[in-house]
């Protein structure tokens, strides 16, 4: 179980990094990036994982709750999110720029910034 | 480098990293074992001591409020950035775009689109204002809470035009509230110096655990959060939509 969970946020973090340097297409690119973001999200969560856990919120709970989870981490999550918006925002400003300039948004034919 | 290069050098620095990635995951404790000692303290201390029910909530705007201060200012400087980077470049300006056949009326929307977005457009501002008001109590806060209040105006941007959302969110309003936001934060952290203790310090009263007002500061920095993510989204969604509305190359 252990091994699972943390394959999938490698698998998860490589496949991001691959479609970023196959991508022919700069908006894919940009979403690309998310998904490797997102491994460290799931990541973070999964550090804080506690199993038959509940949330750290200590409201309405049942007679008999057990553990929470890691607060910490999720919070961590959050900040991970705010942070991950504001870097896809930032690249899709850039593209839209570059789109203009360059007319196209594939990155392979971006001739002035090559060779 | 051609794209086969490109594949093999990729491969070859995949592999590398997957075996370090690998190392250092397999050192991670098991996954559903343990949380940390310091995990378990929080969970345990923060409701009795800072009288909130949303350990997540008790974290980020109070035992790690200055991370979250940082945080708050790296989305100001973003947003800033993005407003910067999406002005009228040299060659650009701002056009309103115009009626180019004046003798034939714009169909409005269908009845059925502008009802949907009402309709929408009011819940999404009631759950935005639930979720940043009762960040506190349940899961969610300012971040996630002026996310939704800020959807509520793409939602008015669907059902209706361009120039009727702008002219009820004028862009100094936004941006207005977007620096009110964030400076808020540092004043809200100023009280604990004026009072004595250090900054960001819990020093409003505490309410009672489990009511609307409790938790001190923790719900006025939600509150401030609130207004200044809910500002950055709906000036993002604005400064992306004059990108292919207002800004047109100017005629040589």
């Amino acid at each position: 179980m252990s091994a699972l969970a943390y394959c999938l946020v490698a698998w998860l973090f490589l496949i991001g990094i691959y479609g970023v340097v196959t991508s022919r297409n700069l908006i894919h690119l940009v979403v690309c990036l998310s998904v490797a973001q997102s491994a460290t999200d799931i990541l973070l969560l999964e550090i804080g994982y506690r199993s038959g856990g509940h949330a750290p919120v200590f409201v309405s709970l049942p007679a008999r709750p057990g553990p929470a989870v890691d607060a910490v981490m999720q919070a961590l999550a959050l900040t991970d999110v705010v942070v991950g918006a504001a870097v896809t925002g930032l690249l899709l400003a850039l593209v839209v720029q570059l789109h203009k300039r360059a007319g196209t948004l594939d990155p392979d034919a971006l001739r002035a910034t090559r060779d | 480098m051609s794209r086969r290069a490109r594949l093999a050098f990729f491969a070859v620095a995949a592999a590398a990293l997957a075996m370090t990635l690998g190392a250092g995951l397999a050192g991670l404790p098991s996954f559903g074992g343990q949380v940390t000692a310091y995990a378990r303290m929080l969970n345990r201390l923060a409701p009795p001591q800072r009288h909130v029910t949303d350990v997540v909530s008790a974290i980020s705007f109070d035992y790690r409020g200055i991370d979250t201060l940082f945080e708050e200012f790296i989305l100001l400087g973003a947003v800033a950035g993005i407003s910067v980077l999406l002005r009228p470049l040299s060659d650009e300006a701002r056009v309103l775009p115009e009626d180019k056949a004046p003798d034939r009326a714009i169909p409005p929307p269908s009845p059925a689109v502008w009802l949907l977005a009402v309709i929408l457009s009011s819940l999404l501002v009631l759950a935005g204002i639930e979720t940043v008001t009762h960040g506190q109590l349940t899961p969610g806060g300012g971040f996630q809470g002026g996310v939704i209040l800020a959807s509520a105006s793409y939602v008015a941007y669907l059902g209706t035009n361009y120039v009727t959302v702008e002219r009820f969110q004028p862009a100094p309003l936004l941006e207005a509230s977007d620096g009110v936001g964030a400076s808020g934060y540092v004043f809200i952290g100023l009280l604990g110096l004026l009072a004595g203790a250090s900054f960001l310090s819990n020093v409003v009263g505490l309410g009672v655990t489990g009511n609307l007002i409790s938790g001190g500061t923790i719900p006025l920095l939600n509150l401030v959060v609130g207004v200044e993510v809910a500002g950055g989204f709906a000036i993002l969604a604005s400064e992306f939509l004059d990108q292919t509305v207002v800004i047109r190359t100017r005629r040589r």
